[in-house]
């Protein structure tokens, strides 16, 4: 299981800012370690957030998005309180999510 | 043997199982990460993004706002920031021209979310970076040249 994201979602007048950190290796399937295998890749493809249900954002990622992602967004239509959650989903099929409440 | 192929099956049963239930709630193309389904991802240049994506004829535009570096001295992690001023923005697409692999993001901006979004990028060497905007009038984008520097200089 990966670590946890750190999200962060401020009510600033009417709109909510997002700002998320994923914990993601992001590897690209170019890399070689030391013993000169290619490491192979392995990174976050899709991305999605819903408050209260609704889809805010949702995103298709390749293998360029820097190692321990961060992304921010802004949405309208929510109050302090409601809840956002996070998920993503990786070329392992591994998948996370977090929620937090809107500050 | 015997585990791997019921290992196998179950993997075969869980995807097919998996994918009739996303289609049928719609999520599909939310959750698909299989390569076969994400032909811009496969792109080697800008123009084959353009081609996957349906975009033909786009126009450069100053109603995109896109921030970059002009010197980076990490190429490893790279702040971009892109704000659409265009109306009815659906998405938002990042395009780094020199990477192995150029298609960066395709973000999808749902109504009531703002034609905005900030994020770190690799960039492999000195390169073009594009933000492509998806409207109902058209695709547009805007470019930026991102100068990697190697060592610790920042010469």
């Amino acid at each position: 299981m990966a670590d946890p994201m750190r999200i962060r979602a401020m009510l600033i007048g009417d709109l909510v800012e997002v700002k998320v950190l994923m914990a993601h290796d992001m590897e690209t399937g170019q890399r070689k370690d030391v013993d000169g295998n290619t490491v192979p890749a392995h990174y976050i493809v899709s991305i999605g957030a819903t408050c209260n249900g609704r889809t805010v954002l949702s995103a298709q990622w390749g293998p360029s998005i820097a190692k321990n992602p961060f992304l921010s967004f802004r949405f309208r239509h929510a109050k302090k309180g409601d809840k956002l959650t996070v998920t993503w989903t990786d070329t392992g099929g591994d998948t996370r999510t977090d929620e937090v409440a809107i500050g | 043997m015997i585990n791997s192929h019921r290992r196998a099956f179950f993997h075969v049963t869980c995807r097919v199982g998996l994918s009739a239930l996303m289609v049928s709630f719609g999520l599909r193309s939310a959750l698909s990460w299989a390569a076969e389904s994400r032909p811009a991802f496969e792109s080697r240049t800008l123009d084959e993004v353009f081609k996957a994506l349906g975009i033909s004829h786009p126009q450069q535009s100053t109603d995109i706002t896109f921030k970059a570096p002009e010197i980076a001295e990490n190429g490893a992690v790279v702040p971009l920031e892109v704000e659409s001023k265009l109306p009815q923005t659906r998405s938002i697409i990042l395009v780094v021209e020199k990477n192995p692999h150029v298609m960066t993001a395709d973000f999808s901006i749902p109504e009531g979310t703002e034609p905005f979004i900030a994020t770190r990028v690799k960039v492999a060497e000195s390169s073009n970076v594009h933000a492509i905007v998806k409207t109902d009038a058209g695709a547009f984008y805007a470019t930026k040249l991102v100068k990697v520097t190697l060592g610790g200089c920042g010469g």
